[in-house]
């Protein structure tokens, strides 16, 4: 046993001389130390990376079947499902997978927003991981259009014609990324060699960066408290504890519990009801017959409501992006030096709930018909949605009320003019029903802390909680 | 400026279209584990739905093996073209031709479950009704002025819709026949084998899915007994965190 063991450590030591190994697996795990009071949310980035695996996994099975040809990727996606061994099971660990990337990310995001782990000095793992979102949904988006049935083309012909609203180059740029002056088999091919090569590159690189970025500075908690400030005397911090085996087996518990949600989707409902697998998708891509009603899949749809609630196509682009972008901006928005929301105001708590409910029904909204009605709440929730990273700012110190009384008069303002540039006869009721969903929001954001105390913080504490 | 207008058009899709389209759908209520019931629902399908369309992508023989045939009697009860067992179920009539005979293509019936849902299938082939307007005659409820005659007349008979006025006043509201002709089955008879074809269009839409249910359900045991051992696992690394 004894000389095993010296064998293994001569071994090492061997590798240690010419790659740093157990550096390596030193700073990055069993000596990487992470605050003690992780909660539920801290499961999701290592869950992401789980998925990540999977999608890689299963993607290379799947491209030993598939074919990127627009006359034979159709059938060979029931090829898949019915003469591949396990091909369905491949298959829907895929298609699964993509929706439970975006769960994932999303739920990991959002840890982000409540615990201010995009603050000083964070802002650029926050940046790297808005960078894994941008490339995720174009991997999303392309790897779309690959099954070529009636949504894979009509999103994609949807989403490609949006190039084509930008002034002076738009035509010519949307031609270009297509290869055609249609949705093709030149499209195909094209999205195909970026959805298998060029986009999982980017994505595994950012990862990397990311992780890099977050063990430089160490990670965040529940509490908002630097760790790093408390150390013992051989430079260890009080509150830390080593990743590996602490994390590493809460991790499992995580991995198990997701992978049984994960489970229940694939074998039971894979479709999800046609959100996670279109039902139009289904019928195979005709060029000639755009089908009723074009929806994007769920993790698209917040983003298409902004969209469609700007009437000019160029500029629902530029709303659609800045929805995206407008995240990316969140370290420098709010200013506030207290991260955790558990030592925020009452009227923060509040502002991120409406925030987060105002997310999921412009995910809603974007799976409907835009009916009028449903158009004018796209609309004013769009509002809501955009303003509401300027109330993260105006929150970030106590404000006089003559700035509070001006952000509310000059933001319903704007959006008034907007009303009035959009004012068609027999409109007018549901506009000024409408105006009251961005007036009353902003009017609690602003007015609050001027008439009660909902904006009273609390004091962090100098070491972590729990 | 004609691509933008073309990409406003798409942006708003449906507009147009969502006003109507509520249709009345009855439930199948199919068992897909009922093998019989599977088997007669593919001796309707080769029958009646297999000249004129397609289902490329099933096999014969993975067919027999899902619904517990030989492929011995496939080849002698289920196919009629001389076709190989393992060939898929492909036909004759070429796409420009069905578009001469029917104004439309045919579609390949394959995955035609999934795309529409087995309801609205079960709904659809007992919702032929006689009109003279049409050019075979017949017109449905479930899709109106479809292409398609009604194949399995022999066996339903024909029936005339007595509500008509009632369901354009009211959509939604289920149709209402009166028999012009009888058949070789009852009423009764007829939405039997109509369950009997739409469960195997639903198990040909994804064969997988007479296993998966079961595969789905040691895979979930697994991963209990695996948090069985991953939770106490966790518990006792972190006894003492405090």
């Amino acid at each position: 046993m004894e000389t095993i063991m010296n064998m293994l450590k001569a071994f090492m030591g061997w590798i240690d001389a010419r790659f740093p190994a157990t550096k390596l697996w030193e700073e990055h795990l069993s000596k990487y130390y992470a605050p003690k009071n992780f909660n539920f949310w801290y499961f999701f980035g290592s869950l992401a990376l789980l998925v990540l695996v999977i999608q890689v996994v299963t993607g290379i099975f799947l491209t030993m079947h598939y074919k990127p040809d627009a006359n034979l990727a159709f059938a060979s996606v029931e090829y898949i499902m019915r003469d591949v061994n396990f091909g369905w099971l491949i298959r829907y660990m895929h298609s699964t997978g993509a929706s439970a990337f975006f769960v994932v990310v999303y739920l990991h995001m959002f840890r982000g927003l409540i615990y201010g782990s995009f603050k000083k000095p964070r802002e650029l793992i926050w940046i790297f991981g808005m960078f894994i979102f941008l490339a995720l949904m174009a991997e999303a988006f392309m790897g779309y259009l690959l099954p070529w049935g009636q949504m894979s083309y009509w999103g994609a012909q949807v989403i490609v014609n949006l190039f084509g609203a930008i002034p002076f180059v738009g035509e010519e740029l949307s031609i270009w990324i297509r290869g055609d002056y249609v949705i093709s088999d030149a499209t195909l091919n094209r999205f195909f060699a970026f959805h298998v090569a060029a986009v999982p590159l980017v994505i595994i690189g950012l990862v990397v960066a990311h992780i890099i970025a977050l063990h430089e500075v160490g990670s965040n908690n529940p509490d908002g408290v630097e760790i790093k400030k408390n150390k013992d005397e051989n430079g260890i911090p009080l509150d830390g504890i080593p990743f590996h085996p602490y994390y590493s087996v809460k991790d499992i518990v995580g991995v198990v519990v997701f992978l049984m949600f994960f489970a229940a989707i694939m074998f039971f409902g894979p479709e999800m009801g046609g959100y996670f697998l279109e039902h139009a998708n289904f019928v195979p891509a005709d060029p000639l017959k755009t089908p009723e009603h074009i929806a994007p899949v769920w993790y698209f749809t917040p983003f298409y409501t902004m969209l469609r609630a700007v009437p000019d196509p160029f500029l629902g682009v530029v709303a659609m992006g800045a929805g995206v972008v407008v995240l990316a901006f969140l370290p420098w928005l709010d200013q506030n030096p207290i991260k955790s929301v558990r030592y925020r105001s009452a009227l923060h708590k509040l502002n991120l709930t409406v925030f987060v409910l105002v997310f999921i029904y412009l995910g809603y909204l974007g799976v409907k018909a835009p009916e009028p009605v449903l158009s004018e709440l796209g609309l004013r929730f769009s509002e809501v949605y955009f303003v509401f990273f300027y109330v993260l700012w105006f929150h970030s110190k106590t404000r006089d009320a003559k700035f509070s009384y001006m952000s509310l008069i000059i933001w319903m303002g704007l959006f008034s003019l907007n009303d009035f540039g959009r004012y068609v006869e027999g409109a007018g009721e549901l506009m000024m029903m409408g105006w009251f969903i961005p007036g009353v929001y902003l009017a609690v954001m602003f007015l609050a802390p001027l008439y009660t105390n909902l904006n009273a913080e609390k004091a962090v504490p100098e070491r972590v909680t729990g | 400026m004609k691509k933008t207008i073309l990409a406003i058009l798409m942006v708003l899709p449906s507009l147009a279209f969502s006003a109507g389209g509520k249709i009345h759908i009855d439930k199948a209520d199919f068992d897909l584990n009922n093998k019989e019931s599977l088997q007669r629902g593919a001796r309707l399908f080769v029958n009646y739905c297999l000249s004129c369309h397609s289902a490329a992508y099933q096999r014969y023989n993975r067919m027999a093996e899902d619904i517990g045939l030989t492929d011995a009697q496939v080849k002698s009860n289920l196919m009629f073209a001389g076709e190989k067992v393992g060939e898929t179920m492909t036909i004759a009539m070429q796409t420009e031709d069905a578009k001469v005979y029917f104004g439309t293509k045919v579609p390949d019936l394959s995955v035609i479950s999934r795309a529409r849902g087995a309801d609205w299938l079960y709904t659809y082939l007992r919702t032929f009704h006689t009109d003279e307007s049409r050019p075979f005659g017949v017109n449905n409820t479930t899709f109106k002025d479809v292409g398609m005659p009604h194949v399995l007349w022999e066996l339903e008979g024909m029936k005339k819709l007595v509500n008509a006025d009632e369901m354009s006043e009211h959509p939604g509201t289920a149709p209402k026949f009166e028999q012009v002709s009888a058949g070789e089955m009852s009423a009764a008879e007829y939405d039997n084998a109509m369950r009997d074809l739409t469960a195997f269009m639903v198990y040909m839409g994804e064969p997988a899915k007479l296993v998966r249910y079961e595969l789905g359900i040691y895979v979930l045991l697994f991963l209990v007994l695996l948090f069985l051992v991953a939770y106490p696992m966790k518990k006792e690394f972190w006894k003492d965190i405090h």
